[in-house]
């Protein structure tokens, strides 16, 4: 079937819940607790920073069952149309007995309040389907960092996850076929269209139909993760009239690496994207994309999301920028790409007409001359905005002259911005120490960055310049082989005190 | 080393249970944990027609409120009802210290930004949350203090007497001292970050009764708090708690303002009242650790030996008393860590602000004294060239001599001689140290450090009078059994060391022992679960109540069964009268039927304890938990991130009630007090208002701040020497202090910068634009602004 209808279908554990009144920004985790009495979800922060309302979100993509931690407390029960929710209350295998991560959490006592735990136990069951988690102690880390624990200082927990990787199959293994069909039998291609007291919710369920829905009500709040507009709500306390939850449009999930660039659409999230965008912007000793937020908020959030929203400390829009990224908008049918920089027009203004949005955004595969290299500082290095993002593309000829060089940094203006003056000092130069101290001064130049609550300016133009002298390190003609970062020195040493 | 399973001892031939008292055991709410089915107090069914409260907070931080405009919230849809503090019936009061300094709701000055004026009590939570941001506020704006050199500038009021701890002539040996020099640190303060933000539930009951669940530390004052709001003698009020999602110091006093509130509402209406703050508005409202400026001064020897040490240290206490008087003086009482100054004077400023009210949290002042008295033996190290832990070495206390504290206390059980130099030979202290210097040589923008710190930590409650404790335990007639007492689980496993207790000494299993939610209708008059003291004070007064039942059904079996009264033994495979074995269950009914009273209170107070804070004499503690951790980490001189490479503690829980449970602690309250030292910042703007208000901002340890290599054992056949129950230690706060060692390595790595020359001077917490901006005046040595 297509045409419209007027609620959202999904499941919650095993039962199917159509839902003809929802209101548009009603929380899951507000829904699941108050609404379902679900209250093994906990609401720890309320704004996705700590992972105590982590449920799983199975969906059925193509022929496949993929499983994600969410966050609850900033997804939108709208935006559950056609998936099914797991919440810890799911995790007990039906004959009662424990999850093997539960019951790895039990036997290393991984609980201490216990107020974390749920979760982190879902975060765990997700961690162990996840495809691209790696399972060694980094992947760990980077299936845990959305969750906060108080209380263990992690390394029960991670015990935990060691044997329960160990553990054979779980419950679900057993019902994936029966889920798969269930899921598949809510595909009905149909547009959602629900209006109430409290609002207006229109979910499209093609580009077409989402471009003309934005023509009609021009003042429609479009929703892709709501890793940002769901903070609008539940901290903000905002009311948005008419939401469009984009993130089930097929064909916005488009992610076509061609021989030139790489086009994600505007559906796609962080998670989606790290392989394609990791393949064509590798970042040998540190990960950019991995640090954007956590698992939870990397399988909401989507990187259009993170451009559309235009934020002067987002982390993908200068390393996009760096890379030479296309953005492509759209109104009705009329379409234009524009260079990403050009998006970011000031504080708080971007160019985007009124029902015009993004659809994709394309970067080109860089050559084999070009390096690329971006590092996010932060006051914690897991889930954390930035202070400073540095971004760098330099495209040096065999004889060592730079012949072409884009920077762009975040945290350093209104705008996620290139550094011209940078880029100057760097272009036609010989990768020499004299060029580093040109384009440190340079740098200077720039940016006239803002203290606040991460940082101060002074650190901010220090370490922007600093930034450079790393990059100098790290692919200069006399790069050193030992380590650059505070990382990747440690996994040295992790390994010789092991040994 | 450490690994979770090796902890699970199996029982052995020596008549205790499994997972009996001093064996391992799982927490006794782990599977409920785990699968979302323990219940705290938002989890719990509300009773019909719950109404949900939300406090409507101050926007300045010192101001008279010249008029408070709220019908805009009393008109919002869901609303029904707004109080203020003419709405209070009884005392509008809710200082913990009897100061009066701490209104529950401002009516015409407000002390600072976040301070609640009004409630208001709604349907729904969102209804009462979107109505709170209706209300006009015309303020008059008075002049804010928002930090110690603003109060010492002001000559802000103290907030408590300062105190001033002394023994010997400090100024005459500095004077006489061959070398001297003297310093500042500036220690930053720390959110709690309880995963459970703060809530209450109150259900109004008959003729004025209230009947409040609280996520509190401390049941009794909270029902205080709740008679002197209303009113009412406190036999009308009950408070409960079954467990608290996180604690940490923070729900010790901080938990009142909204349990009253809850009651309040429900008092005014009859109607269920629950109050459950938005993380934001926790933190902008409750106080946090205390921040500390201090200046020291000491006189040392070329061998490193200290002489004399003088010590200033300044706190921000925040607007009102609470807690701050003993936090202060426990900060003194920890200055000297474990290190022995001759002569001696420490003096404290606790300093009023307009700021959050700060409060317990964890260690209480100590790891604050902690770092400074650490800093000391840098600034002694560096200026010797000596090592560090050599300097260490040197000046901790002694059994026979060189054994008194500044507070003129005899250390009798000081263990640290022993102690550091077995952590430093397990951990390979001195190969690794001397890698980091290799290292560092080749190293231009990587550089290693690591330290090995000592913990000496008083355990007892400074304030005498709460060192006391009641349990309360029934015996069923079908041999279970039912225990309850003061203290309160926020995670440290309290509740399952105290049903260890009765499990081991009734010989029977855990599915045999219950613990209750803790009430105030069960045992009265209790204490904070504080100052790590819960198994300590609860765990002998379990013990008593379970020995009074023993006691009476030994008597009654030796009378039944015609044996002698020592021929009765409790053992795990039964109760042993004679020659025979019987159930646990056929001797509790055949006492039933014998009339045997089979329940008993328990009570205990703390020997030997006195303290007189005016004349600075007497024995504040029971006794010393000691420790020692060492830290190696690696920072980045280029953007002064850092990482923890590795850490090695060995502590002393004394003979461990719950080795895995111990252990869980020092894990824990080590990547907390790493925490606290390196990544959690607190940020106030010009206006008082906290920047730092939700965990976006406010950076507690992610999982992979833990240290890469992290070995924590306990010291072996170290039983407490004073007669503890089961002979332990407490281990709640002395393991926090080991995060010190990852504060003091960062300076290691530091001082690399001038080859180990001159202390760093550091400050703390060391993110990483503090180790930029201490690595810049080293170099440069100047700091910008
Ligand atoms: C806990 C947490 C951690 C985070 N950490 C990071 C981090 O480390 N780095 C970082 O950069 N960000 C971080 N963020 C911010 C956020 O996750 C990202 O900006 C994310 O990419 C936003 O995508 P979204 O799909 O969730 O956007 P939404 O919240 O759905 O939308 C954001 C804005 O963009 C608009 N929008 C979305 N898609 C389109 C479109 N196709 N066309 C036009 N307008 C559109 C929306 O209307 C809205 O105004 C974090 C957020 C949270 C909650
Ligand atoms: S409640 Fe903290 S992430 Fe959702
Ligand atoms: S167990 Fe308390 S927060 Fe994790």
């Amino acid at each position: 079937m297509t045409g419209t209808r007027h609620d959202v279908r999904f499941y919650v554990g095993n039962e199917y819940h159509t839902l003809a009144d929802i209101a548009p920004t009603r929380t899951l985790l507000d829904w699941l607790r108050e609404d379902r009495g679900l209250t093994g979800t906990k609401e720890g922060c309320n704004e996705g920073d700590c992972g105590a309302c982590t449920v799983l979100v199975v969906r059925l993509e193509g022929d496949r069952l993929v499983w994600r931690a969410v966050n609850a407390c900033i997804q939108f029960v709208a935006m559950l149309d056609g998936a099914q929710v797991l919440t810890i209350e799911d995790m007990r295998a039906p004959d009662g007995s424990l999850h093997p991560v539960q019951q790895a959490m039990v036997d290393q006592h991984g609980s201490q309040c216990g107020f974390c735990t749920p979760g982190f136990v879902m975060s765990m069951v997700a961690g162990r389907k996840a495809d691209g988690l790696a399972q060694d102690e980094h992947g760990i880390d980077d299936m845990l960092a959305g969750n906060l624990c108080r209380c263990t200082g992690y390394a029960p927990i991670v015990r935990a996850m060691r044997q329960a990787m160990q553990a054979g199959p779980d419950h679900f293994d057993a019902m994936a076929q029966d889920m798969a069909d269930r899921l598949r039998r809510l595909r009905d291609g149909a547009t959602v269209d629900i209006s109430g007291p409290t609002g207006r919710l229109t979910i499209p369920a093609t580009a077409d139909a989402l471009a003309s829905t934005l023509l009609a009500s021009p003042d429609a709040r479009i929703v892709a993760g709501a890793t940002d507009v769901g903070l609008w709500v539940t901290k903000g306390l905002r009311v948005l009239p008419h939401i469009v939850p984009i993130g089930g449009i097929a064909d916005l999930h488009r992610i076509e690496r061609g021989p030139d660039a790489l086009y994600i659409g505007a559906a796609v999230t962080w998670q989606e994207a790290r392989a394609a965008l990791t393949e064509i912007l590798p970042q040998p000793d540190d990960e950019v994309i991995r640090r954007i937020g956590s698992v939870q908020v990397r399988n909401a959030g989507t990187v259009c999301g993170n451009i559309a929203n235009g934020s002067p400390i987002g982390d993908g829009p200068p390393v996009l920028i760096a890379a030479g990224a296309r953005l492509h908008l759209r109104r009705g049918d009329v379409r234009r790409t524009i260079a990403l920089e050009d998006f970011f027009i000031d504080y708080g203004r971007q160019d985007r007409a009124p029902g015009e949005f993004v659809e994709g955004v394309s970067i080109p595969v860089p050559g084999p001359q070009t390096v690329i290299r971006a590092w996010k500082i932060s006051k914690r290095f897991d889930q954390d905005i930035s202070a400073i993002l540095g971004a760098f593309s330099l495209t040096i000829t065999p004889d060592g002259t730079i012949e072409n060089a884009r920077v762009a940094f975040g945290g350093m203006a209104a705008t996620p911005r290139r550094a011209s003056r940078t880029e100057a000092a760097l272009v036609g130069r010989k990768w020499d120490e004299t060029t580093l101290e040109a384009a440190r001064q340079a740098i200077a130049q720039d940016f006239a960055p803002i203290t606040d609550m991460r940082a101060s300016d002074w650190y901010r133009r220090t370490v922007a310049a600093n930034l450079l002298t790393r990059l100098y390190a790290d692919c200069g003609p006399d790069a050193a082989r030992a380590p650059i970062s505070v990382r990747t020195a440690c996994k040295a040493a992790g390994e010789h005190a092991h040994g | 080393m450490a690994d979770g399973n090796s902890f699970v001892t199996p029982v052995a031939g020596d008549g205790i249970v499994p997972g009996g008292a001093t064996r391992s055991l799982r927490h006794e709410s782990a599977a409920m944990h785990v699968q979302g089915s323990a219940n705290y107090i938002d989890d719990l069914p509300e009773p019909r027609g719950t109404l949900h409260l939300v406090p409507g907070l101050s926007t300045r931080a010192h101001a008279r409120i010249l008029s408070m405009d709220l019908s805009a919230v009393r008109q919002a849809e869901g609303v029904v009802g707004v109080y203020t503090a003419a709405d209070i019936p009884g005392d509008n009061q809710i200082s913990p210290v009897g100061k009066g300094d701490e209104p529950l709701l401002a009516s015409d000055l407000v002390s600072f930004y976040g301070q609640p004026l009004f409630v208001v009590a709604a349907t729904t939570r969102g209804a009462a949350r979107r109505a709170a941001r209706l209300a006009q506020v015309e303020y008059e704006d008075l002049p804010a203090i928002l930090d110690v050199a603003q109060a010492r500038a002001a000559g802000s009021p103290m907030v408590w007497r300062p105190m001033e701890m002394k023994r010997g002539d400090a100024l005459a040996g500095l004077a006489h001292a061959p070398r001297r020099l003297s310093g500042r640190i500036t220690v930053g303060g720390q959110e709690h970050f309880y995963l459970e933000g703060q809530i209450a539930l109150a259900t109004p009951g008959e003729e004025g009764e209230m009947t409040v669940i609280s996520s509190t530390q401390h049941p009794t004052e909270t029902q205080h708090m709740i008679a002197h709001v209303l009113d009412r003698p406190a036999n009308l009020i009950t408070t409960e708690v079954r467990r608290m999602g996180g604690g940490f110091g923070g729900k010790e006093t901080q938990a009142n303002a909204c349990a009253c509130l809850a009651a309040l509402v429900a008092d005014r209406t009859g109607r269920a009242a629950k109050m459950r703050l938005d993380r934001d508005d926790d933190m902008t409202m409750t106080g946090k650790r205390h921040d500390f400026v201090i200046d020291y001064d000491v006189g040392f020897t070329d061998e490193g030996r200290i002489l004399a040490v003088d010590m200033l240290l300044a706190a921000r206490c925040g607007w009102s008393a609470d807690l701050s008087g003993p936090v202060i003086d426990r900060a003194l009482f920890h200055a000297d860590n474990a290190y022995f100054y001759p002569d001696v004077r420490l003096r404290s400023e606790p300093l009023r602000t307009n700021t959050q009210s700060n409060t317990a949290y964890r260690g209480f002042g100590g790891p604050q004294g902690v770092v400074a008295a650490e800093r000391v033996i840098e600034e002694v190290a560096f200026a010797t060239g000596l090592d560090p832990l050599e300097v260490r070495l040197r000046n901790v206390y002694g059994t026979h001599d060189r054994n008194v504290t500044p507070y003129n206390m005899v250390v009798e059980d000081s263990i640290s001689a022993e102690l550091v130099p077995e952590l430093a030979r397990r951990c390979h202290y001195a190969a690794r140290r001397a890698a980091t210097r290799a290292f560092n040589a080749a190293s231009p923008y990587l550089r290693r450090g690591i330290a090995l710190t000592p913990v000496k930590f008083g355990i007892s409650f400074t304030a005498t009078h709460y060192n006391q404790a009641g349990a309360l335990v029934h015996v069923y007639t079908d041999g279970s059994v039912q225990v309850n007492h003061g203290g309160t689980e926020m995670g440290q496993g309290l509740h399952t060391k105290m049903v260890q207790v009765a499990m081991r000494e009734f010989g029977l299993g855990t599915d045999q022992v219950r613990i209750t939610a803790t009430t105030t209708g069960k045992v009265p008059n209790t204490s904070a679960t504080a100052a790590s003291s819960g198994a300590d004070l609860n765990g002998m007064a379990v013990l008593d109540a379970v020995r009074r039942i023993k006691r009476r059904l030994v008597e009654f079996a030796a009378a039944h069964w015609n044996v002698g009264e020592d021929e009765v033994r409790f053992a795990p495979d039964g109760v042993h009268v004679g020659s025979k074995v019987i159930a646990f269950s056929h001797l509790t009914r055949q006492a039933y039927f014998a009339r045997v009273s089979m329940s008993a209170n328990g009570f205990y107070k703390t020997p030997k304890i006195s303290w007189n804070g005016d004349t600075g004499q007497g024995r504040p503690f029971y006794y010393f938990a000691y420790g020692a951790a060492c830290s190696e980490v690696v920072i980045d001189l280029l953007t002064g991130e850092t990482r923890i490479e590795r850490v090695d503690i060995l502590h002393d829980a004394g003979q461990s009630l719950n080795p895995a449970l111990d252990i869980g602690q020092i894990e824990g309250g080590f990547v907390q007090g790493a925490g606290w030292l390196t990544c959690e910042e607190l940020v106030w703007d010009r206006n008082g208002r906290l920047r730092t208000h939700a965990p976006s901002t406010y950076k507690i340890p992610a999982c992979s701040d833990r240290p890469r290599i992290f070995n924590v054992e306990l010291l072996e056949n170290t039983p407490n020497r004073e007669h503890t129950i089961f002979r332990s230690k407490a281990v709640g706060e002395p393991p926090f202090v080991h995060g010190v060692s990852v504060f003091m390595a960062i300076s290691d790595a530091l001082a690399s910068l001038d080859n180990y020359r001159t202390c760093p001077g550091l400050d703390a917490p060391a993110t990483p634009e503090m180790i930029l901006r201490t690595a810049e005046r080293m170099r440069h040595g100047s700091v910008p602004a």
